[in-house]
C-alpha cells in the first residue's frame, strides 16, 4: 500500500516480521538455551507498549493540549528513574535510590529537551507534541543507559575499594580527592556508549532514527541532519545527566566531616 | 608541642573521657579482641560519626574539617590500604630519615605495592603517615607483622618522632613487654570503656 511516497506498513507485514521472533522462540526451546519464554514476552511487551503509545500519541497530536504533554513527560520520567534504579547493585537507601537517577535524568534531558524545542526547532507552539515527546523520549531512553551505567560503576568502586578510600581519608585527603579516581571512572564508564555511537555512525551501523525516517521516505541528507542533531543532543544530555548523577552520589557517599558513609548504600 | 585531650567520646562500642596525652608523650592500650580498640582510634581520627569533643593543645577537633584535623592527628590502621601503583605515589613529601630508619633503601619509593611484603607495607604506612607530619599519632597495633629487628625499628623510630617534635602517640598493643617499653602511661579498654589497667 503507498499513501504520498510512505509505504503503509498491513497487519499481514507485521505479523510475518514476528513470525521470525517465533521461530527464533523456537529454536531456542528445541537448542535449550532457556531464553525462549523471555523472549516471546519481551516482544509481546514491545508490541503492546509501542501500540499503545501510538494510540496515546494519536490523541495527543490531535489536541496539541500542553498539560497532556507534560502529563506524559512526567510518566516517561517516572519510569526512567525506576529503570535506573533497578539497574544498581547498591542503590542508595531512602528517598535518595530513587532520587539521584531521576533529578538527573530530569535535569539533564529536560533542559535539552527545551534548549532544542525553544532555540533549534521552533515548532510552534514550543510544546508541538509531535517534537516534543519524541524527542524526551530519545533523550530519556539515552540519559537513563549513561546514568545508569555511571551510578553503578560509582556505588560499586566505592563499596569494592572502601579500605582504600578510608586510607586517603585518615591521610588527611579530601572526599574529593579520595574518590577522584572513582568518579572519573564512573564517568567514562557512561560516557563510553556515546562516544562509540557517535564514532561508528553511519559507517558500522545506519542510526536506528535515520533508518526509521529513510524508511518513512525522507530524504537521506534530512535524515542525516537530523540524525546529527539528536546525536549531538544524545551526547550533551548523556555528558550532563551522567555528571550531575556522579557529582550528586559522591556528595551523598561522604558527610559534611568527609567521613565515608558506607551505610547509606543498601548491601 | 602537641597535647591530645579526649572528653566525653561516644558512640556505640566506643565510650571514652578525660583522657589526655602530654606532648611528648605515649599511652599503650590494649583490651580483648573486639573490646573496641579499633573503634576507639577510628572514633579519634573522626573516621566514624562520635559524640563529644577532643581537643589538639587548645584547638577542638569541631573547629576545623575532617580533613584539617586527620593530616594532624595521624592513624595508622591495622591493615594498610594502597591505591596506586608505586610507593612513591602515596604521599607527597617522604622523608629519607624516616625511611632509613625503618630499614628501606630509598630506591623503595619506586617499588610497586603490589611486590611489598605484609610487614614492608605495615612499615611503609608509618612512613607514609609521618610524610604528613601531624601532630599526634594513632598506632593500631603498628608491629603485629614484623619480626623482632623491624619491630626495634619501629619502636627507635616511634620514640625519637616523640623527642624531635614533642608529638604524643597513642599506641594499641597487645604485648605487656612492648607497652611498658614504648609508653608513660597505660590504658585497659572494656567493653569500649577506657580505665586504669588493673595491677597483675
Amino acid at each position: 500500500m503507498q499513501s504520498n511516497g510512505l509505504i503503509l506498513l498491513s497487519p499481514v507485514d507485521l505479523g510475518m516480521a514476528a513470525g521470525l521472533v517465533l521461530l527464533l522462540a523456537a529454536l531456542s526451546w528445541n537448542l535449550q538455551l532457556g531464553i525462549g519464554r523471555r523472549m516471546l514476552v519481551a516482544s509481546l511487551r514491545s508490541t503492546v507498549q509501542l501500540l499503545l503509545l501510538g494510540l496515546v500519541l494519536k490523541t495527543l497530536f490531535a489536541s496539541t493540549d500542553p498539560w497532556l504533554v507534560a502529563a506524559l513527560a512526567a510518566v516517561m520520567l517516572g519510569v526512567a528513574g525506576y529503570e535506573v534504579m533497578a539497574r544498581q547493585k547498591y542503590r542508595f537507601r531512602g528517598a535518595w535510590g530513587y532520587g539521584t537517577g531521576a533529578l538527573s535524568m530530569f535535569l539533564s534531558s529536560f533542559s535539552i529537551a527545551l534548549l532544542a524545542l525553544l532555540v533549534l526547532l521552533q515548532p510552534a507552539p514550543w510544546y508541538t507534541p509531535q517534537y516534543a515527546i519524541p524527542l524526551l523520549g530519545m533523550l530519556l531512553g539515552n540519559t537513563m543507559t549513561g546514568i545508569a551505567v555511571s551510578l553503578d560503576s560509582l556505588t560499586r568502586q566505592t563499596v569494592d575499594k572502601r579500605h582504600q578510600i578510608e586510607a586517603r581519608l585518615a591521610l588527611g585527603q579530601t572526599a574529593a580527592e579520595a574518590i577522584g579516581d572513582i568518579r572519573r571512572d564512573a564517568l567514562r564508564a557512561g560516557l563510553i556508549p556515546i562516544v562509540n555511537a557517535m564514532a561508528t555512525a553511519g559507517i558500522v551501523s545506519l542510526p536506528g532514527m535515520m533508518t526509521g525516517q529513510i524508511l518513512a521516505g525522507s530524504p537521506p541528507m534530512e535524515a542525516a541532519k537530523y540524525q546529527l542533531l539528536i546525536l549531538f543532543l544524545i551526547a550533551a544530555g548523556t555528558g550532563l545527566g551522567s555528571m550531575a548523577a556522579v557529582l550528586f552520589g559522591s556528595k551523598r557517599l561522604f558527610d559534611g566531616r568527609s567521613r565515608l558513609r558506607r551505610e547509606r548504600l543498601r548491601s | 608541642m602537641s597535647r591530645l585531650r579526649i572528653e566525653r567520646l561516644q558512640r556505640p562500642g566506643v565510650n571514652a573521657t578525660g583522657i589526655v596525652v602530654e606532648p611528648g608523650g605515649c599511652t599503650a592500650v590494649h583490651g580483648t579482641s573486639g573490646s573496641g580498640k579499633t573503634l576507639l582510634l577510628r572514633a579519634i581520627a573522626d573516621l566514624d560519626e562520635a559524640e563529644g569533643e577532643v581537643w589538639l593543645d587548645e584547638q577542638a577537633r569541631s573547629g576545623m574539617s575532617g580533613p584539617q584535623w586527620r593530616r594532624r592527628v595521624g592513624y595508622v590502621a591495622a591493615e594498610s590500604y594502597w591505591w596506586a601503583t608505586l610507593v612513591r605515589e602515596h604521599a607527597r613529601d617522604w622523608q629519607a630519615d624516616k625511611l632509613e630508619a625503618l630499614g628501606f633503601e630509598s630506591g623503595v619509593l619506586d617499588w610497586e605495592v603490589q611486590r611489598l611484603s605484609s610487614g614492608e607495607r605495615q612499615r611503609l604506612a608509618i612512613a607514609r603517615t609521618l610524610a604528613g607530619s601531624p601532630s599526634a599519632l594513632l598506632l593500631d597495633e603498628p608491629t603485629a607483622n614484623l619480626d623482632q629487628k623491624n619491630t626495634a625499628r619501629v619502636e627507635r623510630l616511634i620514640a625519637a618522632w616523640r623527642q624531635q617534635t614533642d608529638g604524643c602517640v597513642i599506641w594499641v598493643s597487645h604485648d605487656p613487654a612492648q607497652r611498658s617499653r614504648i609508653s608513660d602511661a597505660q590504658l585497659e579498654i572494656h567493653d569500649g570503656k577506657l580505665e586504669q589497667p588493673r595491677a597483675e
